[in-house]
């Protein structure tokens, strides 16, 4: 990872601005999705696609790092990104949940630059896990990251996977967790209490670092720190606002899987400028 | 291959032997090595192979992420717990079209003493509604192990059904197994009967009592029961007109099941499908259970006889 002045860290900004209102505008056409994760997710996708990931677009390359979208409702986010960084057009986004289209609801592996189909929760880490050991056995130096939502931490497969990361001291896996609190009933801790989530983490033989995962600096700062880890994964768990980015969805349940209205479409892509 | 092995130790023994050919096969499982036999490839390549624990839906996962990263990923438990797994399977394995081979062991009722709870009956069923899962039954050692061989360089997933105990042998080494097709393991004219895995030989010793009442009974053996044989089928439904089918297995959404639609749709001739009767399995000795639930060979003589009636 190369180190960032400021103009870069502007860029990676602006970019996530872009991605987010590819999300809001994918979602209303669609007439249905997930927002709300989307969004809280974003700063970390950008983070990870425009500057760690050593990545090419154009083929598919076992030397490249790989990336899993565990939560995969997040979908709008990934498509979005995938096309920002060149995978696809930028004109297929519109194609969500469309009848006959180009993107699926939830991850597809058709889609070049999705590794692995997700959607149902708490698979991601597994198939991470895979990817990792895979990587070892041919020696190379690549890299797994990946992303899973906090709601899908009750999935017990989460820690089955958790526990086999660390048993194989999987060094070159990353997992990041989307630490916005809220899933489709109600707040992590009413539904299915995580904390303390991060002594949970370590008392698996994790390598916790736990961060404001809106903000792009701080995010840099951990994928840095990941890379001096040895003998052992590491999980970023990144506190996150559901909804970031759009004052009247930030924190807000109502869009964990609803799609704006057209006026609240408006004042969204005003917001996001 | 010493054909008085169970499938499941014929397995084991043909990855280990393949393991030192092609390097990027690898083997999980989960917790059962020393019953599913994987343990003699992980004694011998213990990097290339990999104990999830007592965590099957790990181990499917796991299996997936390797084949994602370019390995041929055997998986193997008792076939009851690769179930557990059957989400992952069908969202990951499946759904994506992946190269992991599941090796369900101690199929059927062959883990007779351990009861319900660790048999099989189901597993046909779960597989078969899944695009892309192709399903393999070996009769005995030597197919398993032709079988084992062929997965290895057959792209896509596939479930392979095996047996804790020996069976008696169907084929001889120079056997040469075809990837779905149906072998007609002995001609006839009045009655087909249809059969996989360990009630093959049950079909056989059925036909041989059949013989000294006049009726010529054919036996297919399906070893591929996803994609089936419907060509094979269709003909001895036509040449026979006369169809019974015998599996190991629930008589919902098995063999039975597969050979009734393509009859229906085809070539419509009077059938019996036998297997377990919707119930679940119990402790005992194989044999019992086996008679028990009128699985062999006398039984299936009995339903022949009724199934051709005055006809012939």
């Amino acid at each position: 990872m190369k180190d960032l002045n400021c103009d870069d860290i502007r860029k990676l900004k602006d970019k996530a601005t872009v991605i987010r209102r590819h999300i809001i505008k994918m979602v209303y056409s669609a007439g249905s999705g997930h927002p709300g994760g989307s969004l809280s997710s974003t700063d970390i996708l950008v983070v990870l696609f425009f500057h760690v990931m050593k990545h090419n677009p154009q083929k598919k390359d076992r030397e490249m790092d790989r990336f899993i979208l565990s939560k995969g409702h997040a979908a709008p986010a990934l498509y979005a990104t995938l096309a920002e960084s060149g995978y696809f057009p930028i004109s297929k986004l519109e194609s969500l949940r469309k009848n006959g289209g180009y993107l699926q609801g939830h991850p597809d592996s058709s889609v070049p630059g999705v590794e692995v189909s997700s959607g149902s929760l708490g698979q991601g880490l597994s198939c991470g896990n895979g990817i990792a050991l895979a990587a070892r056995l041919d020696e190379k130096s690549s890299r797994v990251f990946v992303l899973l939502g906090d709601g899908e931490c009750d999935e017990g497969q989460v820690w089955e996977a958790a526990m086999l990361s660390a048993h194989f001291k999987l060094d070159n896996l990353v997992a990041i967790v989307d630490r916005n609190g809220l899933q489709i009933d109600g707040k992590t801790e009413q539904i299915m209490c995580l904390e303390p989530f991060s002594k949970k983490w370590e008392s698996f033989g994790w390598h916790v670092i736990e961060i404001d995962g809106n903000n792009i600096e701080e995010i840099i700062k951990a994928f840095k720190e990941t890379e001096c880890v040895i003998g052992k994964p590491t999980v970023i768990i990144a506190r996150t606002f559901k909804g970031k980015g759009v004052s009247f969805m930030e924190g807000n349940l109502a869009f964990h899987g609803k799609a704006p209205t057209d006026k609240e479409m408006i004042c969204a892509l005003e917001e996001l400028k | 291959m010493d054909n008085l092995l169970s499938t499941r130790e014929a397995c084991g023994l043909t990855l280990l032997n393949m393991g030192h050919k092609e390097k990027d096969i690898v083997v999980l499982d989960a917790d059962l090595s020393g019953s599913t036999q994987t343990k003699k490839f992980a004694e011998k390549f213990p990097n290339r192979f990999f104990n999830v624990g007592c965590a099957e839906q790990n181990l499917i996962g796991t299996a997936a992420g390797l084949a994602i990263g370019g390995k041929t990923a055997f998986a193997g438990t008792f076939a009851m717990f690769l179930m557990r797994g059957w989400e992952q399977i069908r969202n990951t394995v499946a759904h994506d079209n992946l190269n992991v081979k599941l090796l369900g062991s101690h199929s059927g009722l062959t883990n007779s003493k351990d009861g319900g709870s660790h048999q099989c009956l189901e597993d046909i069923a779960l597989m078969s509604c899944l695009p892309n899962m192709s399903i393999l039954n070996p009769v005995d050692a030597i197919e398993a192990e032709k079988i084992i061989i062929n997965e290895v360089y057959r792209k896509g997933p596939s479930y392979i059904r095996m047996n804790r105990l020996s069976t008696p042998a169907v084929n001889t080494d120079d056997y040469n197994f075809e990837f779905g097709k149906a072998v007609e393991i002995r001609e006839g004219e009045d009655l087909t009967i249809i059969a996989t895995g360990t009630m093959v030989s049950e079909a056989v010793k059925a036909a041989e009592m059949l013989k000294k009442e006049n009726i010529n009974a054919r036996v297919l053996n399906i070893h591929t029961i996803k994609p089936i044989d419907k060509n094979s089928i269709i003909k001895s439904a036509k040449e026979t007109g006369h169809i019974i089918t015998i599996e190991e297995h629930s008589i919902y959404g098995g063999l039975g099941s597969a050979v009734a639609g393509i009859i229906v749709e085809n070539y419509p001739v009077p059938m019996k499908i036998m297997g377990v009767n919707d119930r679940f399995g119990e402790s005992g000795d194989y044999n019992y259970l086996i008679n028990k639930f009128g699985l062999n060979d006398v039984e299936i003589v009995k339903n022949a006889r009724e199934l051709i009636g005055d006809r012939k």
